[in-house]
């Protein structure tokens, strides 16, 4: 029987702290993947994790030791292709196993140029990223000093417009699989989940992050949607801008990044999170309803409770208290911080895009 | 929402006795709820009659009824206490039939108590399967397509609909008891009549077979405000056909996309909605066609379940703790998280670890029995390891089965399946039994494919991968061997390897063919050890504070061990007969008074069912295996100062000479092996002057035969170091003492582990017949005082194994003069033993020409399987004292403290009966004997003996008739005995029926057979046609020695199949005539532990 040896590699934080591994995935340029290493809870929707563009520039790391078991399927992509820096596994599968499985998740790696290390303690690099905070970091089958050097020049993703990485560059339609709606939805990094729940709703315009408010109202839609993405909201000072020109104009619903955009858009503050919220569990107060939904989670960044004065705050995280979901009191427009579309990750908060088809239905004879 | 105010006393009833698939879980579940519900203010009124439960302590419940589970008894109490509501979800089936039960009876509205948890309508739609059926299919669910029929032809009915293979199964039973499939018509009629038996409305469900689907669980709980979140999902290794009890289970889930998974969340809130379970936990089954990925149904447990336990303690969050506070009205978000404390409850567990359950089964104590596992649950118990990976969490579960094995493979037994060529073990393989694992092992060692395997057995290829990833490193390391190098050749990256993928040290060591101990000092030397990391409900998100451990080998160790004076506490494993909850009672019990008393408790053990593995039980938990290896690792952890082996049964006392000598509490390991070697005690107590059945040891047949011309026969065979009298037999002749001592030679189970040798010879004794065994429990302290718990008289006679046996206290047939004979020889022997804690010492009583002679049998200085039943019979917690004094504390200093109370003067009488498991071995030959086959035991406690005994039969399930026919087949010794019972049954209305040669005896001594009964082949009706006809309500056959074994076997088997009371001895008979006539005279009575334990009186009392 041959055994295929393991190529040795490590993962260097920028902290100097040194985790050893084997390389999987494609190999990184010169043996150095960088980016900012955060950790996933989720026992299952690895590659929709993967493929979610909210993860680019940073380094993902699976706190579930086997990843890759079920495969990878052309369904369950999120968007068009990985864009996150890496992947950090404790066991990639050997082998994979369920009937929608198209390919391995190795070869999507390697196909995408995704560099990835495997047999990593992670749970040892989740308490200490969850003590120490998110940080960069540097993995590959590059020397030690050359990974710390890495590590410690890469940047983070604070104060930095990673849209406009994701963002696509010319807008496109998504038809409809059912209602009637004309929705506009902005590109900050768009999931296809989320697409496809909107176009159930009606046809979706898909525009780039630069679009503007007027080119946007040009088009005449029922409702606007901001979409999540990755990095800091900081920077996005047009898209918010733009959302500001919107406001009041049609209805709008935000989904992570967008909404820590709609919150910049009314004024509201953002800040990091020391460790983000990345995961399919985090459980989330309905407080219209009282309702306790559990969710999917995926952001660094947080708006600041108390930061805005005119809206009515929607939905509380129930593990940190912070805001997850807001809802404007003299405008037709509501956010949440998590994924109601899910993918990966529970249902039980699809009823927002209800809620959003409702809100168009109520402002529709006064939009037009 | 909060507390609810309104009601202010709760019932709750627990499982009973353990049987199989209805183990110690139910104790776990329970003395959770029973905690949560005092803590919340509640009056907690506790129902179960089995003695050996923690949650029966008297500390747990306001009035704790050790009383049968029984329509009539439960009746009587809820007329007593007058509860405001019924919890019926935490004691598994027993409790939601009991409940529905008092329902129908009209019992619950005439009281005004209030079902919490889930209603009858719930109940009866999750139990009724019919109804469920539909209920999935009015929301949209996948379901089997199947008929539901009351009779035979109903079911014909519905296979003409459905076509064949199908399932049946039967409704309103427990651990798929009655279940079968059927590939053929023949099998179907068979099945189906078996189903309708089982049933207690006689319904069964008949099912399209899908047999090889992938099989799934979701643990799911909800909440008043329906708030509903899933705990752990569960994937079988075994594919369907298995039953989920007899199944390898891994959790969570492996080979689902997220797609497929929410689907299943989804359709698993919807049922519980559906259904109706308004609050707590509940399980949904599904099946997956592998190759669509259509998902069905198979069913829901509205109630906390042995899978609910497992994703407890695989998960961290403890479901029948939080369903207790969602049953009194609070939500989920109201709840904390216990491990996080900063988190509430309503959230879904994620794990970063793999959790791997595998079942124990004892298919060797039944012969006749073919080990083939089906829809029908047969296992006794299973254990639980964690790795990180699937293959190092396998093979942790591995060495945990305490059946001789070190891992998966790498160990002498690797060999077993050696014999057989690829196609043969392909084609065993394709038949589940408890050495599928081994064979697909053996299989993918040889190099066939993994595609090969999974035609054949349907075991998913992911979990085939992982197992051949294993095989392929123990074909690595041999290769290490095989080009010379030594164990020192093993690096840092090769150990680590190998360590990751859960080999212990003890498999690497056999396959470099060194000591362990060489092993082990070669990793250390390579820098590789253990390390250790937590449970924490969250994936490390969370700082935990629950300290609740596994080992696995990684970068970081997580534990800080603290620097208070810290007891390690072994458990006693995977439950198996002979070995189960009432040791986990004592382990527990000690860990309660040892944290009390300022000590850190350290609890190990394996077993997921259990209390001491609820990580609120002691200061730390370890989930670990229970071998040499994994216990160092934790004793190198923590630094003890004190280590308790003697409460957890035969596994860690075997452990002891492993241990550091200084450390072991109490007894010393010494100490107990000069009770354990024959020659040793034989010298001990030829100084001590007490008698012994004359005997000696052989380490062959020629030896066996020396011992038997100097002792004459009958003797009684048994090999040493073994626990529930495994492979005991009486030998009455020569031929008999051949295959008797060819089986100890060769025996599967036994030679693994280590067999018959000349360190473990056979002990061959004089076999005294129609002696009275008793029982007695003591402590000593290190100042010499000795505590005499009880002396305890078994109702069979010498020769049925004391477990087996029920047994009473006070001791009604023997005079205090004996009685202070035996006390005093217990205080004699633990003074010799040098005894610091439990002893306990088996004595035979024979009385020969009007003298009693006491015999002492055998003396085993550790925790008895009675400790618990003299602590309920007594009120004397005899495993805190001995957990204390075995830490150096005197009786005197605990009496000044007040742990240790006087025994109570009361008037009542406490007798413990076992209960077996035929039911689910129909092969099996029901007669009692020196091998141990009871499950577990109940407790009847009453004023009179005979109500006290009446009640331990109907907590056993074998209610006595009070009017009927008595079919009587005695063995000449035993007849004196009959004619006292048999007068006494027809004194109370009964008629008898008997065997000629009876007949002939009852009749020369007055008492009238009605008839008399033919012998099997002869002319008339016989015995067994008797009881298949219905004509027989109680059956006393007493097979012995070389008397028509047959005959008896044939008897007996149909008195099993038709649920016929049955008793095996004269003995038993004669109790079960005067416990009827008390119950006769006296009005059912219920009364608490807490009333007996202050002294209750008789009315004969002055």
């Amino acid at each position: 029987m041959s055994r295929i040896l393991p190529v040795e590699a490590h993962l260097v934080l920028a902290d100097g702290s040194v985790f050893e591994g084997e390389s999987i995935g494609a190999p990184a340029p010169d043996g150095v993947a960088t980016g900012e290493v955060v950790f996933n809870t989720v026992l299952s929707g690895y590659q929709e994790v993967i493929t979610d563009p909210s993860y680019a520039g940073q380094i993902i790391t699976f706190t579930y030791p086997h990843i890759g078991n079920y495969g990878v399927n052309d369904e369950d992509n999120e968007s068009r292709r990985p864009f996150c820096g890496g992947v950090v596994v404790r066991d990639l599968a050997r082998r994979h196993s369920n009937w929608r499985a198209g390919g391995d998740l190795d070869s999507m790696l390697v196909a995408h140029g995704v560099a990835g290390i495997a047999g990593i303690d992670t749970r040892r690099l989740t308490r200490h990223l969850r003590d120490e905070g998110a940080m960069p970091g540097a993995f590959g089958t590059a020397d030690q000093a050359t990974l710390t050097a890495a590590a410690t020049a890469e940047t983070g993703t604070d104060g930095i417009d990673m849209v406009a990485g994701v963002t696509c560059e010319s807008p496109y339609t998504v038809p409809s699989t059912g209602g009637d709606r004309r929705i506009v939805a902005y590109d900050l990094g768009i999931k296809s989940t989320i697409l496809r729940h909107l176009s159930a709703l009606g046809e979706v315009t898909v525009v780039p992050a630069s679009t503007t408010a007027a080119d946007v109202l040009a088009a005449e839609p029922d409702g606007v949607f901001l979409s999540n993405g990755p990095g800091d909201p900081e920077p996005l000072v047009g898209v918010r801008a733009a959302v500001s020109d919107l406001l009041g104009e049609v209805p709008i619903f935000g989904i992570c990044l967008g909404h820590q955009v709609l919150a910049g858009a009314l004024g509201g503050e953002t800040f990091k999170l020391p460790f983000g919220h990345h995961g399919g569990n985090h459980p989330v107060r309905n407080l219209v309803t009282g309702a306790v939904e559990i969710t999917s989670q995926n952001h660094n960044y947080c708006v600041a409770d108390g930061s805005i004065s005119a809206v009515d705050l929607t939905h509380v995280n129930l593990n940190d208290e912070t805001v997850e979901g807001i809802s404007c009191q003299s405008f037709p427009a509501f956010s949440v911080q998590y994924h109601p579309e899910a993918g990966p990750g529970p249902h039980d908060s699809r009823y927002l895009f209800d809620d959003f088809e409702r809100l168009m239905a109520t402002h529709q004879t006064r939009g037009r | 929402m909060p507390r609810r105010d309104d009601i202010e006393s709760i019932l709750l009833i627990g499982s009973g006795p353990i049987v199989i698939g209805q183990a110690c879980e139910f104790d776990y579940s329970g003395t959770q709820a029973c905690r949560v519900l005092r803590e919340e203010g509640y009056r907690v009124i506790l129902a179960n009659s089995n003695p050996a439960t923690i949650m029966t302590d008297p500390d747990f419940a306001d009035a704790t009824y050790v009383e049968p589970l029984r329509l009539d008894v439960l009746t009587r109490i809820i007329a007593k206490e007058r509860p405001d509501a019924l919890l019926p979800t935490l004691g598994g089936q027993t409790a939601l039939n009991l409940a529905m039960e008092l329902v129908e009876a009209g019992v619950l509205e005439e009281y005004g108590v209030e079902l919490i948890g889930a209603d009858a309508e719930a109940i009866a739609t999750a139990e009724d399967r019919a109804r469920f059926k539909e209920a999935m299919i009015e929301i949209g669910l996948g379901v089997p397509p199947s008929g539901v029929a009351h009779d035979l032809n109903e079911a014909r009915t519905v296979i003409a609909e459905i076509g064949l293979p199908v399932v049946i199964r039967p409704a309103y039973i427990l651990g798929g008891r009655g279940t079968g499939m059927a590939d053929t018509e023949e099998e179907f009629e068979k099945v189906a009549s078996e189903g309708l038996a089982a049933s207690p409305i006689s319904e069964i469900l008949i099912e399209r077979s899908i047999a090889g689907w992938k099989e799934y669980e979701l643990e799911v709980m909800r909440d008043r405000a329906d708030n509903c979140v899933v705990v752990c999902s569960i994937e079988n290794l075994d594919p369907m056909g298995v039953h989920t009890g007899d199944s390898i289970t891994v959790a969570p889930a492996q080979t689902l996309t997220d797609v497929e998974y929410q689907a299943m969340r989804d359709a698993s809130f919807a049922c519980l909605r559906r259904v109706g379970v308004e609050t707590g936990g509940s399980n949904v089954q599904f099946a997956v066609d592998p190759a669509t990925g259509d998902q069905v149904v198979i069913e829901m447990n509205p109630r906390v379940s042995r899978s609910s336990a497992l994703a407890s303690k695989a998960t961290g969050f403890p479901i029948a703790k939080i369903a207790a506070r969602l049953a009194v009205g609070y939500t989920l978000d109201e709840i904390p998280n216990d491990i996080t404390k900063k988190t509430p409850a309503a959230f879904e567990p994620t794990i970063d670890y793999v959790v791997t359950k595998i079942p124990r089964w004892a298919f060797e104590k039944f012969p006749g029995t073919t080990g083939v596992l089906g829809t029908s649950m047969q296992s006794v118990g299973e254990v639980m390891a964690i790795g990180r990976t699937f293959p190092e969490s396998l093979q942790k579960g591995m060495r945990s089965l305490e059946n001789g094995r070190s891992g998966l493979n790498g160990d002498p037994a690797e060999a077993s399946l050696d014999q057989m060529d690829d196609e043969a073990l392909l084609a065993a393989a394709a038949i589940p039994t408890p050495t599928r694992i081994l064979q697909l092992e053996a299989l993918l060692r040889r190099g066939v494919t993994i595609e090969a395997v999974h035609d054949a057995t349907r075991v998913d290829p992911w979990f085939l991968d992982q197992i051949l990833s294993i095989s392929e490193e123990r074909l690595h390391l041999d290769s290490i061997t095989v080009e010379g190098g030594g164990i020192g050749s093993l690096d840092r990256a090769g150990w680590r390897r190998a360590k990751r993928l859960g080999f212990s040290d003890a498999q690497v060591a056999y396959l470099f063919d060194v000591d362990m101990a060489d092993a082990r000092s070669a990793r250390e030397a390579a820098g590789v050890w253990p390390t250790f990391k937590t449970v924490d409900t969250c994936g490390a998100e969370f700082d935990a504070e629950t300290p609740y451990h596994y080992s696995t080998w990684e970068d970081e160790d997580e534990v800080r061990p603290s620097d208070r004076t810290k007891v390690m506490i072994l458990g006693s494993g995977p439950n198996r007969i002979g070995q189960g909850i009432e040791f986990d009672y004592c382990c527990v019990h000690a860990s309660f008074a040892l944290s009390d008393a300022g000590f850190e408790t350290i609890m190990v053990n394996c077993n997921p069912e259990t209390v001491s593995t609820d990580y609120d039980t002691s200061d730390r938990l370890y989930f670990e295996p229970l071998t040499e290896e994994d216990v160092a690792n934790i004793i190198d952890a923590e630094r003890p100062s004190h280590i308790i082996v003697s409460l957890g049964g035969q596994t860690p006392l075997k452990l002891a000479g492993t241990l550091p000598g200084d450390l072991v509490a109490g007894t010393s390991p010494d100490s107990i092996d000069l009770a354990e070697d024959r020659e040793r005690w034989n010298v001990l107590c030829g100084q001590l002057d007490i008698p012994q059945p004359p005997g000696g040891t052989a380490a062959d047949l020629e030896a066996a035969r020396l011992v038997v011309e100097q002792v004459g026969y009958p003797v009684l065979v048994r090999p040493s170091y073994v626990l529930g009298g495994r492979a005991m037999q009486i030998v009455y002749d020569d031929p008999q003492l051949e295959r008797a001592m060819a089986e100890l030679s060769d025996f599967g189970s036994l030679g693994i582990e280590g067999g018959l040798s000349a360190e473990r010879p056979v002990l061959i004794d004089r076999f005294l017949e129609d002696a009275t065994e008793v029982d007695v429990d003591a402590i000593r302290d290190h100042t010499g005082e000795v505590l005499i718990g009880a002396v305890m008289e078994h109702v069979e006679e010498a020769g049925v194994h004391s477990g087996d046996s029920a047994c009473v206290i006070p001791p009604p047939n023997l005079s205090d003069v004996v009685i202070a004979e035996i006390e005093d020889h217990t205080r004699q022997i633990a003074e010799a033993l040098d005894v610091k804690g439990l002893v306990n010492v088996q004595f035979a009583v024979k009385v020969a020409g009007g003298e009693a002679e006491v015999y002492v049998i055998e003396a085993n200085p550790r925790a008895s399987r009675t400790v618990p039943f003299v602590a309920k019979a007594t009120g004397v917690p005899l495993a805190k004292v001995a957990s204390r004094v075995m830490v150096g504390a005197t009786l005197a200093e605990l009496r000044t403290e007040g742990l240790l109370i006087d025994r109570v003067d009361g008037d009542h009488v406490a007798i413990k009966e076992a209960v077996m498991p035929f039911d689910r071995f129909p092969e099996a030959d029901p007669v009692l004997g020196p091998e141990m086959r009871s499950t577990g035991e109940v407790m009847g406690i009453d004023l009179t003996t005979g109500l006290a005994f009446t009640k331990s039969q109907i907590a056993a399930g074998g209610a006595l008739p009070e009017s009927g026919t008595v079919f009587m087949s005695l063995a000449d010794r035993d007849k004196a005995v009959g004619l006292e019972a048999a007068a006494g049954f027809v004194a109370l209305g009964l008629e008898l029926v008997a065997t000629s040669g009876t007949a002939a005896h009852l009749r020369d001594g007055g008492v009238e057979v009605r008839e008399v009964v033919a012998k099997i082949g002869e002319e008339g009706t016989d015995a067994v046609e008797l009881i298949r006809s219905g004509a027989v309500q109680l059956l006393v056959n007493s097979p012995r020695g070389r008397g028509p074994r047959a005959d008896g076997e044939q008897i007996r088997g149909a008195a099993a199949a038709e649920g016929i009371p049955l008793l095996t001895t004269a003995s038993a008979a004669l109790a079960a005539a005067r416990g009827l006539a008390d119950w006769r005279t006296y009005p059912l009575a219920v009364r608490t532990l807490q009333e007996y334990h202050s002294g209750v009186l008789g009315p004969g009392s002055t």
